[in-house]
């Protein structure tokens, strides 16, 4: 058997190496579209299943974290893993592995192949999707991807400086950076190729006397896009700001979520837009006694909710687990359910068109997405006459799934405003809720803003149960 | 800092490694495990150990450790009576994490190549010299033997691959078919989760361990709608608590015959009354209970939360600042001690040795109902070093060290954290029940959330009987009870006996950034605690 060419170092392996002698850090090492199809097409050469589709995931992560104005752990790690699953009528199997020699290939292939004939046999196996067009989704930014260690330290820096010269303050914060490619392949020719990068950033300001607590984040593919000094600053003005919160009773309020509490918040509603478990009649988006919401108006009139991998704030995939091709699909438009979700089974057993999801919801790559408006915070602020600012929450668990009740708690930065203006700090609240019937009580919405849940805008909703209070800063 | 010859010779085993030339550590022909953790690690993978010190220590290290490790996990699913997953994950890597002058780095690969774990040990090391500049304290570890050639095995019989998946998904078919022939139960999901863990880890102090960990958990969730479709009722997932043991342990929880008992449960449900909001006894079973040790007292006695270190991601503690609450803090009465281990066998966090390379002790954590020890790795048991000395405790790390993967860093998790059962009498649930006149009977994880400090926490359940006059009454439905800690376990006024003791756990406590998940333990006896708040979640769209 010929040596595999990946149990040798790439070239570009050997640089880096000589490159983090010297102390200096290297860029990504992500296999290429090129590097990806040879695997595939490897794995599917020692196939003997009737079918066999192989997935192959690649990344480089790199992060630095700090707390208590100190460095913390950091770390990079590389790795690349290719899941292969084999078909034998309709039974089926997955085996993963991160042994990407030619020996540790062949084996995977064995193992799935062997796993598949002892499984029972799955009647909703599918045969698997031929060749597919796919929209390029340029979410690669060598901004992101060539980082050094001293790079990443330096924008911890931005916080930690000035919290160290204040002596008021205590900082956490965290910078996690990614590189990564994934592709798939099967037995009926179809081939899926795609690479992003993506760079996050979390900030927590907390004053030293600890009765204070702010935090902000940006998601970004593009490293360039994050302004370090800038979050410090206003993360530090709202920790100061947050000092020694006040008790305000618990009940229904006027509430000004920042997009981070939306995206904690209405995020939830993604998990509910699943048709089978609709069609089953357990889910909230299943009518009592029978049928679906669909065509009904279930939120207000300014909501929609849309998936789109191409969309500029989300550049992810376009493609989900089964290489089923990613669009832009409009869930709510204008308050009216549109659209639920389905994956190929259940899509040709209702006779619909798939969105895509293997099994689950979207696959992961179309992001989620509720269109903005145009009000600013501010403006929602003068506006009010009493209500709670709410910068993010916490812990949230789903109370009961047919009336997507959550609960969960505010946390870093819950505000009274009174007569259009902040009047205080206050103390957090736990709440008991559910996104459907908040976005059904919405005043205004601001611009979108991308996070780490979703894209979501500020939104100003009336009434929002906040049952208990909580000490907790 | 050592020199390069007293840092070889402390590990002992330096020769043979750097005569060795570059070359890919591979399966055997036969596709036997690469690694072979009861017995001392295999020949290669010492190999690759002592590369990865010996690089790092040559790029500048002055401290470092390195772990190899194979994980496997299999994930069986079903729904009904077909096979929704059928998913064999096998990966393996190294991970090498080092101090230089005080700061940390990590890097972790899959190239397990003496060349690729040498790269990645220079990396870890370039990482904490561009780090240094943002450093404010060093990082100093308590003093910990090294164990040259450790082993330990978790306390498994039969080990889960040795079982065809064939026999396994039929395990769990039958037990849907069980509980599908029960009148109104539509939908039965279950699913068979197995880990297996072959750690090897050295550090630079001549430590090398090899261990071989087994996990498995079993769950179903069964639902039945009623005959009108307008109520909807679950038991489960969670039915069975996931153990740190093998397939023994899977057909011991006998879910074909549960199935039925379980299916009931959901059935009963349909029909059960809204709570009444307002103050109720509640009887935790150990299944319910173990969650709300896990949330509100495993994590705000991490010391790193307590000391800021979790504070932008899990957040921090309300049993903080250390020197204001250790030996001063009252979280119960007197009759109250829970104690942290990673002993227990079968427990999830139970380990021989941790990734700092510290065997683990047993340590009080509430004891007699005040606050007493914090969970410590080597780093942070030196930052209460005042408090063990003022009261003659050795400084010594607990043994709390973990990473999830190769690819992981360590850093502390929760050991198994348990409360005492009761030495004076041994009360049964049924017992508790019996001596309740207005009460509410909790089994099985629901529901949970609790803030970021561990104050205000609220708890539901997978079912709730009410009690009435020392008996079970019925079911109850749209029970949460909220809480402030320390009120919540001062109020605690019954605790089971010992025969009644039971461990409960989960495979997926998240912590950190990059986020970890840690399998851990609560054993328990089920408690009485008095007077608390009820409310009632139940909501009409």
């Amino acid at each position: 058997m010929s040596a595999h060419p990946f149990a040798r170092e790439p070239k570009r392996l050997i640089a880096q190496r000589e490159a983090a002698r010297h102390g200096v850090l290297d860029e990504a090492v992500v296999l290429t579209r090129a590097e990806c199809e040879d695997i595939i097409q490897r794995a599917l050469r020692a196939s003997k299943a009737d079918a066999c589709r192989v997935s192959v995931n690649s990344s480089y992560d790199t992060n630095v974290r700090f707390a208590d104005n100190q460095m913390s752990t950091s770390g990079i790690t590389d790795d690349a893993s290719v899941s292969i699953t084999s078909f034998v009528g309709k039974r089926s199997a997955t085996v993963l592995t991160n042994d990407l020699t030619a020996r540790g290939l062949e084996t995977a292939v064995a193992q799935s192949e062997a796993l598949a004939r002892l499984a029972p046999e799955d009647p909703e196996s599918l045969p698997e999707l031929g060749p597919q067009r796919y929209v390029e989704i340029p979410a690669w930014f060598d901004s992101t991807a060539q980082l050094s260690a001293d790079d990443r330290a330096r924008a911890a820096l931005t916080a930690l400086e000035v919290s160290r010269r204040a002596n008021d303050l205590q900082v956490a914060g965290f910078i996690e950076c990614n590189a990564s490619a994934r592709a798939i392949g099967n037995s009926a020719g179809l081939f899926a190729f795609h690479r992003g990068t993506r760079a996050n950033y979390t900030l927590t300001v907390r004053t030293a006397d600890g009765t204070g607590s702010s935090w902000s984040g940006a998601d970004e593919n593009d490293w360039s896009k994050i302004d370090f000094r800038a979050m410090a600053t206003r993360t530090i003005e709202r920790a100061r700001a947050s000092r020694e919160p006040r008790a305000v009773e618990p009940g229904r309020y006027t509430v000004i979520f920042e997009p981070q509490a939306s995206a904690d918040f209405l995020g939830a509603i993604r998990g509910t837009l699943g048709a089978r478990a609709a069609d089953e009649g357990r889910s909230a988006m299943a009518k009592p006694g029978g049928g679906t919401k669909l065509g009904e108006r279930i939120l207000d009139s300014r909501i929609s909710l849309v998936s789109d991998p191409a969309d500029a704030q989300i550049l992810n995939a376009p493609f989900d687990n089964d290489g089923l091709p990613l669009q832009r699909e409009t869930w709510v438009e204008n308050g009216i359910l549109k659209q639920l979700s389905y994956d190929r089974f259940w899509a040709q057993k209702q006779g619909v068109r798939p969105t895509g999801g293997g099994g689950g919801f979207g696959g992961g790559g179309g992001g989620f997405k509720m269109l903005g408006g145009d009000s600013s915070i501010d403006a929602m602020i003068r506006g009010t006459e009493r209500g709670v600012l709410v910068t993010r929450l916490w812990y949230l668990r789903a109370v009961d799934q047919r009336t997507l009740v959550y609960t969960g708690l505010t946390r870093d930065g819950t505000f009274l405003i009174e007569n259009g203006r902040i009047s205080r700090s206050i103390k957090n609240f736990r709440f008991n809720d559910s996104p459907l019937l908040m976005l059904n009580k919405v005043d205004a919405i601001g611009p979108t803003v991308r996070t780490d849940g979703g894209v979501f805008p500020a939104i100003k909703a009336r009434d929002f149960a906040f049952t208990s209070l909580s000490d907790a800063v | 800092m050592t020199s390069r010859r007293e840092f070889l010779a402390s590990t002992g085993l330096a020769a043979g490694a750097l005569a060795l030339a570059s070359r890919r550590l591979e399966a055997a022909e036969s596709g036997s495990p690469i690694l072979t953790a009861t017995t001392e690690p295999d020949p290669q993978v010492r190999v690759l150990l002592m590369e990865a010190l010996n690089a790092a220590k040559l790029a500048g290290a002055s401290w470092a450790d390195v772990r190899v490790q194979r994980q496997r996990r299999q994930n069986l699913g079903t729904r009904e009576q077909q096979v929704t997953n059928v998913l064999d994950t096998d990966t393996i890597g190294c991970g090498v994490r080092v101090l230089v002058d005080g700061t940390w780095g990590f890097s972790a690969t899959r190239a397990l190549t003496t060349d690729g774990v040498a790269r990645a040990a220079r990396q870890a090391v370039a990482l904490a010299r561009a780090n240094r500049v943002a450093r404010d304290r060093e990082v100093r570890l308590a003093a910990s033997p090294a164990h040259p050639n450790a082993t330990w095995k978790s306390s498994y019989t039969v080990d889960p691959w040795s079982i065809p998946v064939e026999e396994k998904v039929q395990l769990l078919l039958q037990a849907n078919a069980a509980a599908q022939r029960v009148r109104n139960v539509r939908f039965v999901n279950s699913s068979l989760q197995f880990v297996k863990e072959e750690r090897s880890y050295a550090n630079s102090e001549g430590s090398v361990i090899s261990q071989d960990v087994v996990r498995s958990w079993v769950t179903m969730s069964i639902t039945a709608i009623s005959d009108d479709r307008r109520q909807v009722a679950t038991r489960g997932p969670e039915v069975v608590q996931p153990a740190g043991r093998g397939w023994e342990y899977v057909l011991e929880a006998d879910i074909v015959n549960n199935a039925t008992v379980w299916a009931e449960q959901a059935r009963e449900k349909l029909t059960a009354r809204s709570v009444e909001v307002g103050r109720w006894d509640l009887i935790l079973h150990p299944s319910q209970l173990f969650l709300t040790i896990h949330e509100s007292i495993g994590h705000p006695t991490e010391l790193d939360r307590a000391m800021g270190y979790e504070a932008n991601y899990a957040g921090t503690s309300f049993i903080a600042p250390p020197d204001t609450v250790l030996g001063k803090l009252k979280l119960g009465p007197e009759h109250l001690t829970i104690r942290g281990d990673r002993s227990q066998p079968g427990a999830l966090a139970t380990i021989g040795y941790d990734d700092d390379g510290v065997q683990p002790d047993e340590f009080d954590i509430i004891k007699n109902g005040i606050f007493w020890d914090y969970q410590t790795t080597r780093e942070q048991a030196e930052w209460l070093r005042p408090w063990y000395e003022k009261n003659n405790m050795p400084v010594r790390s607990h043994g709390c060290a973990y990473a999830q993967s190769w690819s992981d860093v360590s850093f502390q998790r929760m050991p198994n954290v348990s409360i005492v059962p009761d030495q004076r009498v041994d009360r049964s649930w049924n017992d508790l029940i019996a001596a309740t006149d207005k009460g509410i009977a909790m089994i099985g994880r629901a529901s949970y959330s609790i803030d970021q400090q561990r104050y205000n926490a609220q708890f539901g359940a997978q079912i709730c009987y009410e009690v009435r006059g020392g008996k079970i009454v019925g079911q109850l439905k749209d029970v949460a009870y909220v809480m402030r800690t320390p009120e919540f376990w001062n109020s605690i006024d019954l605790i089971g006996g010992k025969s009644s003791y039971e461990l409960g756990g989960t495979f997926n406590d998240g912590k950190g950034q990059p986020g970890q998940a840690n399998a851990v333990s609560h054993g328990c006896p089920p408690c009485r605690f008095k007077d608390i708040n009820v409310i009632n979640t139940g909501v009409t769209l």
